[in-house]
């Protein structure tokens, strides 16, 4: 007892590590760089065709022309106007009745079956209707956006609404607090990490449908400008639309972060 | 004002949590409920504060609340409760907010509930900055700032480690000797009951029925850890929850 027992002496093997993301900067950066540089090697030693990819370089000079001539906000003004619109209305309508149906039973008895009807549809083979309905200028454009922006995230926030921790809620009720009160000091508030990530989703399926929305029938935009750089296959215009687009979807992506550091600050 | 258990029985669909439990819980002593696992002492304490109706019999407050008193039946929680987004001022000021005081007024109750619990520093800070037995502290800072008739205390240092366990008792105990309030106490510990209890029932296993009403008349500051007579009568009512506990144990949840 108490005595060690004599032998050789090993270390025990380490395995803990492992399965803990971290961050790593400049990784994600250093992955397009790699490519657009493989690209630019490809197109300039021959390895790959002018007529597969454009050179990345013809791409960024497209992009200083249009920079310089002034098209560039002229086709992004309205884009932003539409997609800033559109999915304004959108995610405010589905915020709120993603709470009523989150709130009361009625409501989503009624209305989850028709949101699961109406979520499959894809939103772009109703824009004939919609201009129909709103005409062909603008309100149409509002209408796909607002709608596609609609259904994910009515979904996102009645199942955000659900996991507010029912603790919460019994201690507003046992202190006396006014149904109000429980609602948007509690409910509201409890459910934003899920409505934030929805809305991370939406947005994206936001900008995805204004292209197309005005890819059917726009002067200017961005959709405009990419299907008549497709129509001509004139790669270089298209590929510097498809970098804005892909810019809008990062700047989209940063701006809720943004509000996510913001507004969840609270979070563990 | 006194609450009053007359002949409640609670069944959750076919089952019988609750059997004729009539009970008085008179004003200025803290009564503890103490009961194995699935007895329905947490079920108990939710009908007491009108969380829950029960199937038969009736929960009767006796008495007018004391004027001044915001929310009479109130609750402190096992898992504390607290909005994580925030801070500890504004915790306590979520319950005071809807019945229509000044801002002074507001912010006056919050200093002097927070003071009584030793927070006053750390009224800025957010939830997730605090350890556990802070937390409860703001829970019950929480409460008081609504000036309870009783506090309905649902297992509230059970998810504390021991030490900090020891350190709320203490305050608890400081709190009701500065100012003697209405307590339930619903606990699993009966080292908590001795303690804080001026009356301690014990319930049966489910169905839950009165077992026995333990009156302890040692005053609640000389009670101390590890005092004789308080250990005999843990033991006492160890004795009397063994084979009922024992017994739950054994069963199947659903069974």
């Amino acid at each position: 007892m108490g005595e060690l027992t004599q032998g050789t002496a090993r270390e025990v093997t380490f395995r803990g590590g492992g399965f803990r993301p971290g961050t790593r900067r400049g990784v994600g950066l250093a992955v397009f760089v790699v490519l657009i540089l493989l690209a630019e090697w490809g197109t300039r030693s021959g390895f790959i065709s002018a007529l597969t990819l454009p050179r990345p370089s013809d791409v960024l000079l497209t992009f200083q022309e249009l920079y310089q001539s002034g098209m560039l906000f002229k086709h992004l003004a309205p884009s932003l106007t539409r997609l800033f619109v559109g999915a304004l209305i959108g995610a405010s309508m589905g915020i709120g009745i993603g709470v009523l149906i989150g709130l009361f039973s009625l409501v989503r008895a009624g209305l989850v079956p028709l949101v699961a009807a109406i979520f499959p549809i894809p939103k772009i083979a109703l824009l004939p209707l919609f201009v129909i309905w709103f005409g062909i200028d603008e309100a149409s454009k509002y209408a796909l956006i607002a709608f596609g922006t609609f259904t994910p995230t009515v979904v996102a926030t009645y199942a955000a609404v659900d996991n507010v921790d029912r603790v919460l809620i019994r201690m507003g009720q046992s202190f006396g607090l006014s149904w109000w009160s429980i609602v948007s000091k509690i409910v509201v508030p409890g459910a934003m990490p899920g409505i934030l990530s929805g809305l991370r989703i939406s947005l994206t399926i936001a900008i995805i449908l204004l292209v197309a929305a005005e890819m059917l029938g726009a002067e200017y935009g961005i959709g405009a400008y990419i299907l008549q750089a497709g129509s001509l296959y004139d790669l270089e215009r298209l590929f510097a639309g498809v970098v804005i687009l892909s810019l809008l979807g990062v700047a989209v992506s940063a701006v809720v972060a943004a509000v996510e550091r913001r507004v969840l600050s609270w979070r563990v | 004002m006194d609450l009053k258990l007359s002949s409640v029985s609670h069944y959750y669909g076919d089952t019988q949590v609750l059997r004729d439990i009539s009970l008085d819980i008179p004003s200025g002593q803290i009564v503890c409920i103490v009961g194995p696992s699935g007895c329905g002492k947490s079920t108990l304490l939710r009908m007491l504060g009108g969380l829950e109706r029960p199937s038969e019999g009736k929960v009767l407050q006796l008495g007018d609340a004391p004027a001044g008193c915001l929310n009479p039946l109130t609750y402190i929680f096992q898992d504390f409760a607290l909005l994580p987004w925030r801070t500890v001022h504004g915790n306590v000021a979520l319950v005071l907010e809807d019945h229509g005081l000044s801002r002074k007024e507001r912010d006056a109750i919050i200093a002097d509930v927070l003071a009584r619990t030793k927070l006053t520093d750390f009224a800025d800070a957010l939830p997730k900055q605090l350890s556990g037995g802070m937390k409860q502290r703001v829970a019950i800072a929480r409460a008081l700032a609504v000036n309870p008739a009783v506090m309905l205390m649902d297992e509230p240092l059970s998810a504390l480690d021991s030490q900090t366990r020891e350190l709320l008792m203490d305050d608890l105990v400081a709190l009701w000797t500065r100012q003697p309030f209405t307590a339930v106490y619903v606990t699993h510990n009966l080292a908590e009951a001795v303690r804080l209890g001026h009356k301690i029932v014990v319930l049966s296993r489910r169905p839950g029925k009165l077992r026995e009403v333990v009156e302890l008349d040692m005053p609640l500051a000389e009670r101390h850890h590890g005092d004789p007579a308080l250990e005999a009568q843990q033991q006492h009512l160890w004795g009397l929850m063994r084979d009922e506990a024992a017994a739950a144990d054994a069963e199947l949840i659903d069974g």
